[in-house]
């Protein structure tokens, strides 16, 4: 009796696993048509949440019977890893506005999104609004399971003081090529007017690519995403010299190895970062700054330059059970003028086709947004593809080891991720 | 004739009055399957009950979860999971990562667990004979062992970081690559960081077991002409090994499972994954990779794996 107990525990246990597994599952068609109050989540930063809650009010007022509950996403490791955990039991909400693309692949396969071109209008409201770009947002199966939203693409942003303190034109540095930028640098780190050029991240999270190599790989190749058909890009000669590039930064001491515990743009660490346009606020008050394209290794024109778009994406969950009011909400709050007033508050740019004459009376009072509008309608996603997390997390490794450490050689290291990367996407 | 009559009396059971009867509970069918005390298992059931729920049903489901290709999905998602056999181990044996995470904890181990063990004894009976202010000494070593790790990490970054105070110290003899980011050393500063952080739970244990030992021998010992090292040796020594056998068992399975100090101190196990550990390999493959089958095979080896080191430990311990 002493042995049976546990071991009959342990066995009921086993089969209720076996057990679970999950089937069935709710009425597609008729939520889809159904209407009535939904839940919405919001991005922790402030502005944004400030946005959210006027949006919701608007709504609200209109819509007395399919009235929307909003609140912040909540706290976790990153918002990817509490969406996925929503997901999996079940109580997601029915929008998200803050769906990062990289994860959009793993919740399809999750089960946990709903096809927005399940609603009639849906592939050509999306397409309307954002154009041409919209494209990158599809899945594998050709269908869209995020609306592009609101992107930042990621430019230099350089502190005016430190450059004319290394005797560098605080108005017009030459920042176009990669010899222009080390040369900037290697002035920067000497005379000490910082103590590093720039500090991207050196960690080895697996977004930390967005921010060091990838808005260089795609001004590099015009405009390539890290892997084109399933077939990986980065170890291309394009992507060679980028990560060349950045060995130079790391080798010379212009880029840290070391992470940074806190913003070592604004504490005066470093001279360079690379962000987007969220950033405005965040140092209007505290860097006297201004902003360049990412360099090419020939220094393409700026008005050619792609880049990086950090977009985050508003996607329909499969618990939602209104689906018909949240595909409502959606397009309402992705209007012309719930875009605009997202602009205004937060200073990113909703991805639409017809941005800089969209709203051209907040370009014109606030002229530091114009490059990055520009820039905008030059972006460069990542791919949606399977595997997208462990994908970029076989990159970042491969980076971490040559070109952040030097241990291995930039041919050998980008080719070994991109045979592992390779077998990601296919499996 | 008597083996005959012995096992009859036997399988009769003992009979009313007697002395027998005043010990013996009656031997029914509620006996036979509870035992002598059904109250016992009645108390002993909400325990198991928890056990069952929090402990064998997670462990069981994360080797289910290792022979099958699992993915979490959506209530209600039509999905399918078939068994892979031994798939997700031979990909997690091939993973260069996931050995080299291995390795790394093994290095951690090394110099962490006799740290442990030699600092929490020493300091233990140091403590034991402070007179004045040993309460507030107590503390003073118990305090990081209950501060949260995310607060004494952003301390020891301060101590360890290239310009930090270390480094200031040490002036030219300061390590290069500093000491977070040397992929020599990165694991060992870990190691004794949890070292330090853990060092009063370990003391504890150890002041326990010392209130245990008999003055009398160390009086004898001291009789015989033992100096305090001969005294620490051979008396304070061999009484607390089964104290020793605890923290050594303890210390590793506490380090086996590390994951926040290097996920926090060196930016999630750099540099270059010299300071990664399995469960931070585990966390990354399961919740952001979203490939939890993979990551229950890295945890069912990480638990095959710490089983047999404390029995290797017990067996060397707490040998006679």
């Amino acid at each position: 009796m002493r042995r049976t107990l546990p071991a009959a525990l342990l066995t009921v246990a086993l089969a209720a696993t076996a057990g679970c597994g999950g089937s069935g599952g709710g009425d597609a068609g008729k939520a889809n048509a159904a209407r009535g109050p939904i839940t919405v989540w919001l991005s922790n930063n402030a502005e944004e949440v400030a946005w959210g809650k006027a949006m919701v009010q608007a709504w609200n007022a209109q819509h007395a019977d399919q009235t929307i509950t909003a609140q912040e996403i909540p706290a976790g490791t990153s918002s990817e890893e509490v969406i996925g955990a929503a997901i999996t039991a079940g109580n997601a909400p029915c929008l998200i506005f803050n769906t990062a693309p990289a994860a959009v692949p793993q919740f399809q396969k999750q089960g946990g999104l709903v096809a927005l071109d399940s609603f009639a209008d849906a592939t050509d409201y999306i397409t309307a609004r954002t154009g041409a770009t919209a494209e990158q947002y599809k899945s594998p199966d050709g269908r869209f399971y995020q609306l592009p939203w609101k992107s930042n693409p990621v430019m230099i942003f350089y502190n005016k003081k430190v450059f004319a303190r290394a005797g560098l034109d605080p108005e017009k540095p030459q920042l176009a090529t990669y010899d222009q930028f080390l040369a900037a640098a290697r002035k920067i780190k000497s005379s000490g007017a910082a103590p590093a050029a720039i500090y991207p991240a050196p960690t080895s999270e697996f977004f930390q690519s967005w921010f060091d190599f990838y808005p260089l790989f795609a001004a590099e190749t015009g405009g390539r995403q890290l892997l084109d058909g399933g077939k990986p890009q980065f170890a291309s000669p394009e992507g060679q010299r980028v990560a060349e590039f950045w060995k130079t930064l790391y080798a010379e001491g212009l880029a840290p190895k070391e992470k940074y515990n806190g913003d070592s743009f604004a504490d005066g660490k470093a001279a360079m970062a690379i962000v987007g346009p969220w950033a405005i606020s965040v140092y209007r008050d505290k860097v006297s700054w201004g902003a360049v394209p990412v360099p090419t290794s020939t220094g393409v024109p700026a008005d050619q330059v792609r880049t990086f778009s950090d977009a985050k994406n508003v996607a329909m969950y499969s618990a939602c059970q209104n689906r018909a009011t949240a595909w409502d909400v959606l397009k309402f709050a992705t209007s012309k003028e719930q875009d605009g007033a997202l602009l205004t508050a937060t200073g990113q740019m909703p991805l639409r086709a017809d941005l800089p004459a969209a709203y051209p009376d907040h370009f014109a009072k606030n002229p530091a947004y114009q490059g990055f509008a520009q820039q905008a309608a030059r972006t460069v996603e990542v791919p949606n593809v399977p595997n997208s997390v462990a994908i970029w997390q076989a990159f970042r490794d491969a980076y971490t080891e040559s070109v952040i450490f030097g241990k291995k050689p930039v041919p050998d290291a980008l080719s070994a991720a991109a045979e592992k990367a390779e077998q990601l996407a296919a499996s | 004739m008597a083996a005959a009559h012995a096992a009859a009396a036997a399988t009769a059971g003992p009979v009313a009055g007697g002395d027998g009867a005043g010990r013996r509970a009656p031997r029914g069918r509620v006996t036979a399957v509870f035992g002598r005390h059904p109250v016992g298992l009645l108390l002993a059931a909400p325990y198991a009950v928890f056990v069952a729920a929090v402990f064998a049903y997670p462990l069981g489901f994360a080797v289910w979860m290792s022979f099958h290709d699992y993915f979490f999905a959506a209530p209600g998602a039509v999905v399918d999971r078939p068994f892979v056999g031994l798939d997700n181990y031979r990909a997690v044996l091939t993973d260069p990562q996931v050995r080299q995470a291995f390795g790394n904890i093994g290095v951690f181990l090394v110099i962490n667990v006799p740290l442990t063990a030699g600092l929490a004894l020493l300091l233990a009976v140091a403590l034991n004979r402070v007179v004045r202010a040993r309460t507030f000494l107590r503390v003073a070593f118990y305090v990081p062992y209950v501060t949260a790790s995310v607060a004494v990490v952003g301390v020891w970054l301060f101590l360890f970081n290239s310009d930090g105070l270390v480094n200031r110290v040490l002036g030219p003899l300061a390590p290069d690559p500093s000491w977070l980011v040397n992929e020599g050393l990165a694991m060992p500063v870990i190691a004794v960081f949890v070292a330090w952080k853990q060092l009063g739970f370990f003391i504890l244990l150890y002041l326990a077991a010392l209130q245990n030992v008999p003055k009398e021998l160390y009086e004898s010992a001291a009789v015989d002409g033992a100096s305090a090292w001969a005294r620490f040796r051979s008396v304070t020594v061999p009484a607390v090994r089964p104290a020793t056998a605890l923290v050594v068992i303890l210390a590793t399975i506490t380090g086996a499972n590390l994951f926040t100090e290097p996920y926090l101190l060196t930016g999630g196990g750099g540099p270059n994954g010299s300071s990664a550990s399995p469960v931070l390999v585990m966390y990354q493959r399961g919740i952001q990779q979203g490939q939890p089958d993979v990551a229950a095979a890295i945890g069912v080896l990480l638990v095959i794996g710490v089983l047999v080191v404390s029995a290797i430990n017990r067996r060397l311990l707490e040998r006679d």
